[in-house]
Parts: C-alpha cells; structure tokens; sequence
C-alpha cells in the first residue's frame, strides 16, 4: 500500500512517528482508495460507528445516575426521567438509540447479502460483524432488563430460561445465571455490569472489522475485484466523509423524530409497570429487532428445538460465505439471486410482523411457514443457486460501464454496447 | 529409530509445566464462576409456611417462594374428578394426579410455566386449569401439561402441612 511510505512533513511530526506512527495510520485512513462508485448504501458503517459512539456516551451519563438495585431500579429511571437535568433526553435518546443501531445494521447486513460483500476475500469481516451483531443483541436484552419494569424482568425471565433447554446441565446453568432460583436483584446487578462491558468489547470488535475491510478495500455495487489505488478509486477523505456526513445527517433526522415526537412508540408501556414476579403481562413480546428470532422460536412446539432453531437462524448467518456457491458477487447480476434476496427480505418482514402476533391459529400457521423457507434460503437455494444460475455478463472495471456511454450500472450488463464505445 | 522421537526430558518439563498451568489457571478461575451462584443469603430464604384457612373450594392463592410464585388450589370436586379421570397414556408428561395432590382437595405447585418462566394465569385454557400467556401452554386442573410448547408439567415443590391450617413450602 503506497502509504507505507508516509513522512511526515514537520521535523516534531518525524520524530513522533518513529517512535509511535500514528501518523502513518492517519494517512492510511484518509487516503484509503475506495471503489468511487459506492451508493448510499456504503454509508451504513459510517453510521453505525456513530451510533455505537451515541450510545457508549449516553449511557455513561446514564449510569452516572442510575441505580442497579431491585428495589430502587424503577425509581431511579423516572428519577432520570423527571428530576436530572435534561435526563429525559439522554435516556430517550439511549433507547430510541438502541433502535435506530438494530435499523443501520439491519440495512448494513441486507446490502452486504445484496451485494455479496461476504464473499472471498472478506470473510472475516463478515463473520467479525455477525460477532458484533451478537454482542449487540445481548447489550441490548441486558439494556432493556435494566428498568425493572414488567417488560425487563419477564423478558430477562424467558430469555435467560432458552438455557434451561439445555439437557442435563440446562436448570444448573439457568440458577447460575440468575444468582439466585428466579430473576432477582444478582440478576440485575450482573446484568448491569455486562451492560455496561459489552460496548467496549464491540468497540473493539469494530476496530478489527474496519481492520480486516482495510485489507482488501471495500467491495463496491458491480462487485469486482479492482485495483487500488486507480483510477477507479478516490480517496476516503474527503469524498467518502462527506458522503457519509451527509447521509449521517439524514438518518440523524430520523432518529430525531423518534426522539421528540414519539419517544415511547417503540417501547411498550408494560415497562412503566414496576416489575412483579406475581404476575406476566398477558402480551409477552421483545424489542422489535429480535421479532424474527422470536418468531422462529415460537414456531417450533418443542422447547429444546425451538430453542435450537432460534440460535440455528443467527449462527447460519456465520456459515453463509461458504453456503453461497456462486463465485459473482452482486446481484446486480445475478437475476435469479435477486429474486430470492427481495424474497428473503419479505420472509424476514413476516416473521417479525407474526414475531409480534399471538402465538395460535393463522399466525402460528404463518410462522412456521416463514421459518421453513428462512432455513430453505440458506441451506437449499444458495448452494444451488451458485451451480445453476446463468450470470450477466460482468464489466472489466468499474469505469468501463462509465465510460460506455452511461453511469447507469445497467449497461454493464450489456457488453456488446461497451465493447462498441470503448 | 531416530532418537528425536522420543520424549526426552525437555518434552517432559514442557507437559508438566503446561499440566500445572492448567491446574492453577482453573482453580484460579472457580472462585470467579462460581460467585455467580446463589449466594448464602438466597439459599438462607428456602423454606415458606402459609396460612391458608381462609381459601374457599375454588379459590387459589400465590405466594412467593425462593423469589417464584407458588399456586395453592383448594379444589372443587369437579376440578378433581376432571383431574383424576384422565388417561395418563394420552398426557405428555404422564403422572398421576393421585401423585402430584396427596390431598386431593390441595394442589400445590409452582406458578413457572415449564417453558420459558412465565407465570401461567388460573382458570384459564381448553382444560379449565392454567394457561400461560407466553407461548401458549394449557395445564389442566392437576397443573399437567396437555397442549403447547412446555415440556413437562407444572412442579410440585416440596411441602407439608405442618396443621390443617398452613403449609410449609421448602
């Protein structure tokens, strides 16, 4: 890579950077080549870096106030909400932030399953982002725990009983967890401490991910090999940070509108009822971002394979680089994959509406429907899809379809065109 | 036979330097396991009596016990005659009522569905015993379980009459 062989141009800059080339790195991270024809949809990273940052700093503060005690938990949350200064504000944008993070990753990874960003060479990116993707999920459960409202402990009480599916050592691993033979105050006090741990893991998780990406260089919408630095490049500073800035500032309106206009939509209002180990809410339903998960579980009338099933449908994401046969990544060309990525995204949107319905008749129905054709996707139609399917015709670069005569990617596909003007 | 291949007094001090290691890295690490589990403060809380001279035939009440609820049914003779007449070959966890109430007018019991831990609401579902909300479990008067996703039937803890006015749970 040409920044190798970065100097410095002031003589203090030198000699810092003989001894510790942060410099170096800097120049790597702003002359980094990336594809110049990367759509809105490559801003997601660049988003969801600030929402990890948005919610590392809220919660700080939060904490600051909060107190990790059965008894004084509930009360310390309206505390926040009612008599810290600006605390309604941190807390809801804590919260609502939890959302608008499951919504940039969801795009993140729907674009990556679009554009086969998975692919050789970028495995290990991918995997690492499954791996953040699971930490987000527990932060986010052990999060929702913390308010002990009848929401947090009974969603602490069914999630922390999936262990108890477990054969043999399921009840011991349950209790163990718990510190205690229910969902108590040890509970709460350890999932707070986990909380507020697993940010930082991520943290690092992402500086690994953006490591491994800086490897072989972003993967781009025609999804081809291309060299970098070319002319089919441009450096990250300034066009990609601008780009990202902007499309920052446009998901920052919609996080702000949940924010301000409609702080609780999201939530349920079953948490503002302190938590009772008497009683269950009658409509037991997490966070929307593990709907589809959810969903899954309820759809298999066994507790163990249910349980199986749920984790099966996350840890098969892990798999997918090696699931996926065929050696074209983008769907652009690709027209049979695209027809079953648009499909999988609908059966996802399924499961998460039923995810949020009663558990009987018609849904159930619908469910297990849904599930069956999630793992269908992954086990059945990729692998043979890769054998069968007739590609388009890729470009030679990124540029050439430019210079074709259209920045339309579309006319990629159609090579006599191409080889006419060129 | 080349004499490289056999272990020789190096290979030895590595396996047991490695052996040792491992020993104390577990034991290092048991203390930082197991201070997750129940404290002595929580096993101090085990045992619950309850004063139930009050409760009418059909009346039930919930106690807490070990942090969980427990259910105390006093029976009508319906409920028992509808629990005690049932096919054990058609139920998924097959126990006799006769097993699970030694009184047959007292059904004592822990409220935690066998799914996932919610607590199962009375006089409810196709059976007319509990039904929980979760994930749709039915129970039947005896708490067994008879459709949905639980695996087995509600626990029966252990308890005893002390008198014929309480029940010590635990």
């Amino acid at each position: 890579m040409s920044d190798h062989n970065y100097t410095p141009s002031s003589k203090f800059g030198k000699w810092f950077n003989d001894r510790l080339p942060l410099l170096t790195l800097a120049n790597h991270l702003t002359d980094y080549p990336t594809p110049k024809n990367l759509n809105y949809w490559w801003t997601f990273g660049g988003i969801l870096t600030f929402c990890l940052i948005t919610q590392i700093i809220t919660g700080l503060v939060l904490a600051m106030h909060y107190i990790a005690h059965a008894d004084l938990a509930f009360s310390s949350v309206e505390h926040i909400m009612r008599d810290v200064n600006y605390g309604w504000l941190i807390r809801y944008i804590h919260a609502n932030g939890a959302s608008m993070f499951f919504l940039a990753v969801y795009i993140h990874i729907f674009r990556s399953l679009f554009y086969g960003s998975y692919k050789a060479p970028r495995e290990i990116i991918w995997i690492l982002g499954i791996m953040i993707y699971l930490l987000m999920m527990a932060a986010a459960f052990m999060g929702y725990v913390l308010p002990w409202g009848q929401m947090s402990f009974w969603g602490a009480t069914v999630i922390t009983n999936l262990f108890s599916a477990i054969p043999l050592v399921g009840e011991s691993i349950t209790t163990w967890l718990w510190g205690g033979y229910s969902v108590d105050n040890p509970t709460l006090t350890r999932f707070f401490t986990l909380h507020y741990l697993i940010p930082f893991l991520i943290l690092g998780l992402v500086v690994l991910h953006i490591w491994a990406l800086h490897v072989p260089g972003n993967n781009n919408p025609v999804g081809i090999d291309i060299q970098k630095p070319s002319k089919d490049t441009v450096p990250f500073h300034p066009y990609i940070v601008i780009k990202d800035l902007f499309a920052l500032l446009l998901f920052m309106i919609v996080f702000a509108f949940f924010v301000f206009y409609s702080p609780n939509i999201l939530g349920h209002a079953d948490n503002y009822i302190e938590a009772n180990p008497l009683v269950t809410p009658a409509h037991i339903v997490p966070e929307w971002y593990l709907l589809p998960f959810y969903a899954i579980l309820r759809s298999i009338p066994d507790k163990l394979l249910g349980v199986v099933a749920m984790l099966s449908a996350i840890f098969i994401l892990a798999a997918l680089p090696w699931l996926d046969t065929s050696k074209v990544r983008s769907a652009v060309f690709r027209p049979l994959y695209k027809q079953f990525y648009w499909i999988l995204v609908i059966d996802v949107l399924i499961l998460g509406y039923v995810g949020a319905m009663p558990a009987e008749g018609l849904y159930l129905l619908i469910a297990r429907v849904a599930t069956a054709y999630y793992f269908l996707h992954f086990l059945l139609i990729l692998p043979i899809l890769g054998k069968i399917e007739k590609t388009t015709p890729l470009p030679l670069s990124i540029t050439s379809p430019v210079l074709g005569g259209s920045a339309d990617l579309a006319m990629a596909k159609n090579t006599d065109v191409r080889k006419e003007k060129l | 036979m080349s004499d490289e291949k056999k272990p020789n007094r190096r290979d030895f001090i590595f396996t047991a330097t490695a052996a040792v290691g491992a020993v104390g890295a577990g034991a290092a690490a048991w203390p930082l396991i197991d201070q997750m589990n129940p404290d002595a403060s929580v096993k101090a809380l085990a045992s619950t009596e309850v004063d139930v001279s009050s409760l009418q035939p059909g009346q039930s009440v919930t106690v807490l016990w070990r942090g969980k609820p427990v259910f105390i049914k006093r029976r009508t003779e319906n409920e028992i005659n509808e629990a005690r007449n049932v096919n054990i070959s058609d139920l998924k966890h097959p126990e006799k009522d006769e097993d699970r109430a030694k009184n047959p007018e007292w059904l004592v019991m822990l409220g935690v569905c066998t799914h996932l831990g919610c607590v199962p609401l009375g006089d409810k579902g196709e059976y007319g015993g509990w039904f929980c909300p979760c994930h749709g479990s039915h129970y039947d008067t005896s708490g067994r379980i008879r459709k949905g996703p639980a695996p087995t039937n509600l626990e029966v803890p252990k308890y005893e009459f002390v008198n014929s006015n309480t029940i010590k749970i635990g």
